[in-house]
């Protein structure tokens, strides 16, 4: 799904000029009236969105902001804060940064990767580019349970992969290896590739053969090419996908749960704990202040790649 | 001349063979490239493949005896669990909620987004902005973010003006399949000319209504259809809010089957990442079609 949102963007960007140019002759020489009375029609038309989202996006958010600075006795405050700074905390926040890191940098350079391979050689509806692409965005969305259904079926106590390896190598993978950093890393590896798959294939398609032909033609030999030309080209927009993966993975929880049933090691299972223990007067807004600190540094991550897919823009 | 045989140096078998001979040197450099792509597409399939593929024989092979069976399907399609010691009416009520959900959300999603985008299409270009702006912030704002504030949202409205039917997590659904849909819905809107299609209707005397429902659906209903399917796929995967609030759904039954029979609830999985993919491949075909229809360039009227 996310899928076709980063797929057709590029066509959205371009077409969105059409209407605005048509826009003045739609409404040639409308009376005062007239005018009024289509505004009230759109104020009217739009009305339904903007008071549904208000009260399903905007408020929630509201309620975890307030809520991260409001007290017990229900006044202003800003000790709730306090408990962001204890050594737990810390410390998941430092795990949830790393294992959102590390799946983002595993998933961009392999999912960069599969991308330009995808378009060496072949046609931009070749067979095997669509069966791909269609697959990559079904398994972008395969995250939370079924996920961590695959991969217990794989290499869980009694995976198949565990089975395999034990009777070919008389091995025992470690039962726990899935609950581990790197397992999780590898878990969450599997949809972060799919993800930079269905980002970065626009961003290779646009790079043109002429270009290689160009830098040969010049005496440019391959590394040239890649470090001088190609890779200048594609960093921004790189960048700028790699940052979307990392809120992706820190956002991420559904896969995670169901991986741990009890350790709290991720900010999100940190989250999940203070919503069930929220009656705990020790616990006043704790949920809030982590949802909060969330919301901070996804909305940080997803402006700079915001701003760095604007600067790559302008070399399209 | 010079400049070939500089290039051809750092592919010695393009040297030995003929010097400098540009179609020769582009032969090497796609064998080499074919070889690359083989390579890099064959170990990324075989990651993405294993895991299915390791789950569809772990519904196969019970994992401590060792015995092959078909059993958890048969108890899928047969809706029995008994012979596996399974009790399924959770994970039957899960899907028949996610089903219901599905639909509600479709329906608020159509309801929502459609009319409002339409006119901004038509009207301004700001108002279009703004709405872009506020249907892609859910992605933005991490779903277990939402689920805190939502969290005394859907207590007060359990409480006091609805039930807590998990039938209600609709609204919160609707929110979450915004982007989404959104996105698919523009594509559609910026495929078909929208202002032309309303002048001319209006100017035959066609009422607003008349034009929206008779002349804007029929040209629009591949962009939504896809963007319905997506919202499917989505609110089949929900975990997050549903657990959060309480609420059963499909994964919530998931989880908790997998808990005490991990093979029917991995075959299960496995056929709910196969809907996905029909999905996902329906939605692929519509938009192939849509480009066709634009590529003829003759909206119906």
């Amino acid at each position: 799904m996310t899928a076709t949102m980063y797929q057709e963007s590029p066509a959205v960007a371009g077409m969105s000029h059409v209407p605005a140019a048509a826009g003045p002759s739609a409404s040639s020489q409308p009376s005062i009236t007239a005018r009024h009375r289509k505004q009230l029609g759109t104020f009217a038309v739009s009305m339904p969105f903007f008071a549904y989202t208000a009260c399903f996006l905007l408020a929630p958010t509201l309620i975890v902001i307030f809520g991260a600075f409001q007290s017990s006795q229900g006044g202003f405050t800003i000790t709730n804060f306090r408990k962001l700074v204890e050594p737990n905390t810390i410390s998941a926040f430092a795990t949830s940064l790393l294992v959102s890191f590390t799946s983002a940098l595993i998933g961009a350079i392999v999912g960069a990767a599969a991308a330009y391979a995808l378009t060496i050689g072949t046609q931009p509806n070749g067979m095997l580019r669509r069966v791909i692409s269609a697959m990559s965005s079904v398994l972008a969305q395969f995250g939370g349970v079924m996920l961590a259904f695959a991969f217990i079926a794989t290499i869980g106590i009694n995976g198949v992969g565990t089975m395999l390896i034990r009777q070919l190598t008389g091995q025992t993978v470690n039962p726990n290896w899935l609950s581990s950093l790197p397992g999780l890393v590898t878990v969450y590896s599997y949809f972060q590739i799919p993800l930079m798959i269905i980002i970065f294939l626009p961003a290779v398609d646009s790079i043109r053969p002429q270009w290689r032909e160009a830098t040969e033609n010049l005496g440019g030999t391959t590394w040239q090419y890649w470090t001088k030309i190609a890779g200048p080209m594609l960093l921004p927009r790189f960048i700028s996908a790699l940052l979307l993966l990392f809120a992706n993975a820190f956002s991420a929880y559904a896969t995670a749960a169901a991986l741990f049933s009890q350790r709290s090691i991720l900010v999100p299972l940190m989250i999940q704990g203070a919503m069930r223990n929220e009656m705990d007067p020790n616990q006043q807004g704790f949920a809030q202040v982590l949802a909060f600190a969330m919301i901070v540094i996804v909305a940080i991550v997803m402006l700079l790649s915001h701003a760095l897919e604007k600067r790559a823009g302008r070399w399209q | 001349m010079a400049v070939n045989t500089t290039s051809a140096s750092h592919t010695p078998r393009a040297a030995t063979r003929q010097a400098g001979a540009p179609p020769q040197l582009r032969a090497i450099r796609v064998h080499q490239q074919r070889i690359i792509k083989t390579v890099i597409l064959t170990v990324t399939s075989l990651f993405l493949g294993i895991p299915p593929l390791s789950m569809l024989i772990f519904t196969l092979r019970h994992p401590l005896s060792g015995r092959w069976s078909l059993d958890p399907w048969k108890a899928i399609f047969t809706a029995d669990g008994s012979a596996l010691g399974a009790d399924l009416s959770t994970l039957w009520s899960g899907l028949g909620i996610s089903l219901g959900l599905c639909m509600a959300t479709v329906v608020i999603m159509l309801l929502l987004l459609v009319p409002v985008m339409v006119i901004a299409h038509i009207r301004s270009k700001r108002l279009e902005r703004i709405i872009e702006w506020v249907a892609t912030l859910p992605l933005t704002i991490p779903a277990i973010v939402l689920v805190v504030g939502l969290g005394p949202i859907y207590r007060w409205l359990s409480t006091d003006v609805l039930s807590s039917n998990p039938i209600w997590l609709c609204f919160a659904y609707a929110i979450l399949v915004m982007p989404y849909a959104f996105r698919a819905l523009t594509v559609g809107l910026n495929s078909i000319d929208v202002l032309t299609l309303c002048e001319t209707a209006r100017s035959l005397g066609a009422s607003w209504a008349r034009v929206f429902f008779r002349v804007l659906l029929p040209n629009l209903w591949q962009s939504m259809l896809s963007a319905s399917f997506i919202s499917i796929s989505v609110v089949l995967g929900e975990y997050t809010v549903a657990s959060l609030l309480g609420r059963m759904n499909l994964q919530v039954a998931l989880y908790q089957l997998g808990q005490s029979n991990s093979q029917i609830s991995t075959a299960m999985s496995l056929l709910a990442l196969l809907f996905g993919v029909l999905l996902l491949v329906s939605i692929d075909l519509i938009s192939g079609a849509m480009r066709r229809s634009k590529e003829n360039n003759q909206p119906c009227l």
